[in-house]
């Protein structure tokens, strides 16, 4: 086992083992910042898809993370009030129950993924961080002046949505559900990167022209990626507003997109396990030093300053040496 | 809807978009020139609009203000290049995009830290408030007037000082071949500070400027810089021309757009649902505009092969 390897196994079982010893000793506080760990970190994993693996430096995933906040906000709400989504041409219900959430969520962020994938992969570089950015503000803005869902206050759900055979509302078992979805990505993350379409995604990023003479359309690749990428971000903006109960349009903002970034560089660029690295540290860290100062933010940004500049790794970086494990 | 409203509307678009270029012209410099995506330019728009805040708060000049705004937009400019950003010009891009949102974090709770959460207020000074008339009777604020006539000068200027002048070929070289002119004897580390001091100016005066319309607060930047990031893509970065074209659609575009489109809605639809459609899409006309034309030119208007 490399020392990487030993380090993602104690994050994981780190991950499990302080909500379980905050349930034991009653601390529901705690083991919601775990799931909040759990949740932020899942975005991270599908933002991780896009920016380590496909070398696309996306500033607009928070655009994937408030689809998915949404699509549960949406379902959730017409649920609550007995009133159906839509009613011709057919017939389309609310519901609360998570999975089917999850699957909206997923298709939902996927599509928007696949139509702002498609317009911004056109460019690169610069051009393309700007443009997600951009894109990302659009739904911001939209999501502020469309009133029918709450507009600029956002909507509240009143009762967590329901998994079947679980009690969502008892917080351990809220985040059973998130840390299994987490681990899910996690695995599906690492055999992306070893099947063919992850080699030939990684190819693209090192060297488009190459991967262009063997038949390869980096294009296509990339835009396949960026989907995988949308989606699994939405999944987690879903379960993020769930943990809330309350979706608003600062799931959409950009700061939101930053954070998510931010996440995978404290945690360590290109290290599959980086985002629940960076999660856990960020929200150590809010917690910490939020408690401290009400200007914890500066040092935050001090932190992240001394990371970009001095240690390029993050976390796992400086723990685990050099070796990156797909890059 | 008169024609008297839709010509105030068309010079609003335009006092909106000469801040933009403003705004954007800096970005599209150090772009250009350093090939660095700066993030943290809005902190130096709300830097500029605090210390124009402070200054006219403390001596009641509002030239005075606009002074100092551009001062410390100019210093704050020089100092981040020196200490942080002197080290991303070899990075990728990745990297400039977070040490740059550090910065803005940094910059925004720095300054909530010593102004507080509450808006501060500048007021536009007597000799600018009022209206004129224009022709055809057209009363327009004054001080709008003035925006308009000083970014325009201020565009002129840029012109002026990017074709004519040492500095600005020194600019032109280093966006063409920095290793040359470093070979040449410039000293390219410091061409680089002035052109980011410089972007900083104006990114500060256009922040003093709005500050008198609009609340100087902590996030002012963020809101401007993400438009003004809109309008280098549609103009092409590193083309002045291109962010001075691209800032004046941009500006035209917002501004019609929520004039028209409720409008536009109201011939088929009923009054309110109009209002909402046609306010929703008018918040998002901008990017689609943005989307048209980069499907149409993925480099944007005026922008070469990068």
């Amino acid at each position: 086992m490399t020392r990487e390897k030993i380090i993602n196994t104690a994050l994981l079982l780190g991950l499990l083992a302080v909500p379980a010893w905050a349930w034991a000793v009653d601390e529901p506080f705690t083991i919601t910042l775990a799931t909040r760990v759990a949740i932020l970190a899942l975005a991270g994993v599908g933002l991780n898809i896009a920016l380590g693996l496909g070398g696309l430096v996306s500033l607009g995933h928070a655009a994937f993370f408030g689809i998915g906040g949404y699509a549960m906000g949406i379902l959730a709400s017409h649920a609550q009030s007995y009133t159906p989504l839509m009613e011709t041409p057919f017939l389309i219900e609310g519901t609360k129950s998570m999975p089917v959430i999850w699957l909206t969520a997923l298709f939902a962020a996927a599509l928007a993924a696949l139509v702002i994938g498609a317009l911004s992969l056109r460019t690169s570089g610069v051009y393309f961080i700007m443009i997600t950015l951009a894109f990302g503000q659009m739904l911001y803005f939209f999501s502020i002046s469309w009133p029918a869902y709450g507009g600029e206050d956002g909507l509240s759900i009143y009762v967590r949505n329901g998994f079947p055979g679980l009690n969502t509302l008892d917080p351990i078992q809220f985040f059973a559900i998130c840390f299994a979805l987490l681990a899910g990505a996690l695995w599906f993350n690492a055999r992306l990167a070893r099947a063919p379409f992850g080699l030939a995604l990684n190819a693209a990023r090192q060297s488009p022209a190459r991967v262009e003479t063997i038949g390869l359309s980096p294009f296509r690749l990339r835009l396949a990626a960026f989907v995988i990428s949308g989606a699994i971000t939405g999944l987690a903006g879903a379960l993020f507003a769930d943990l809330n109960r309350f979706v608003s349009p600062t799931m959409f903002s950009w700061q939101m997109s930053g954070e998510i970034m931010v996440f995978i560089i404290l945690g360590g660029v290109g290290r599959l396990y980086g985002p629940v690295a960076g999660a856990a540290l960020f929200i150590t860290l809010e917690h910490l030093l939020g408690g401290l100062s009400e200007f914890w933010l500066i040092w935050l940004g001090l932190l992240l300053l001394l990371v970009v500049l001095f240690a390029r790794g993050g976390v796992i970086g400086l723990l685990a040496g050099r070796q990156v494990a797909h890059d | 809807m008169t024609p008297l409203l839709f010509i105030e509307q068309v010079l609003n678009g335009l006092q909106f978009g000469v801040m933009l270029f403003l705004m954007a012209a800096g970005l599209t410099l150090v772009f250009g020139v350093m090939g660095l995506i700066n993030l943290a330019h809005g902190s130096l728009y709300m830097v500029g609009a605090f210390a124009a805040a402070a200054v006219a708060g403390a001596t009641g000049s509002f030239l005075l203000a606009l002074a100092a705004a551009l001062a410390a937009a100019a210093a704050a400019g020089a100092l981040v290049e020196l200490l942080v950003i002197r080290r991303l010009y070899d990075r990728d891009h990745l990297d400039q995009v977070l040490a740059t949102f550090a910065l803005i974090l940094i910059f925004s709770e720095g300054t909530r830290w010593i102004f507080g959460s509450f808006p501060l207020f500048l007021d536009i000074p007597d000799w600018l408030s009022g209206t004129v008339t224009l022709p055809g009777g057209i009363e327009y604020s004054l001080y709008r007037l003035a925006i308009i006539g000083l970014g325009l000068a201020i565009a002129a200027g840029l012109f002026w000082l990017i074709s004519r002048t040492r500095l600005g070929i020194r600019i032109r070289a280093g966006e063409s071949d920095r290793e040359m002119i470093a070979a040449l004897g410039v000293d390219i580390s410091r061409l680089y500070t002035i052109v980011f001091a410089l972007g900083a100016a104006l990114a500060g005066l256009a922040g003093a400027m709005v500050g008198a319309i609009q609340s100087v607060q902590v996030g002012m930047g963020e809101p401007v810089l993400i438009l003004a990031f809109v309008v280098i893509v549609i103009g092409g970065i590193g083309s002045i021309k291109g962010a001075l074209i691209g800032a004046l659609l941009v500006g035209l575009t917002d501004t019609l757009g929520g004039l028209l489109l409720p409008e536009f809605f109201k011939l088929f639809m009923d009054t309110s649902a109009a209002t909402s459609t046609g306010s929703a899409l008018a918040s998002m006309l901008i990017y689609i505009l943005m989307a048209i034309v980069l499907v149409w030119r993925p480099r944007g208007l005026f922008g070469g092969a990068a």
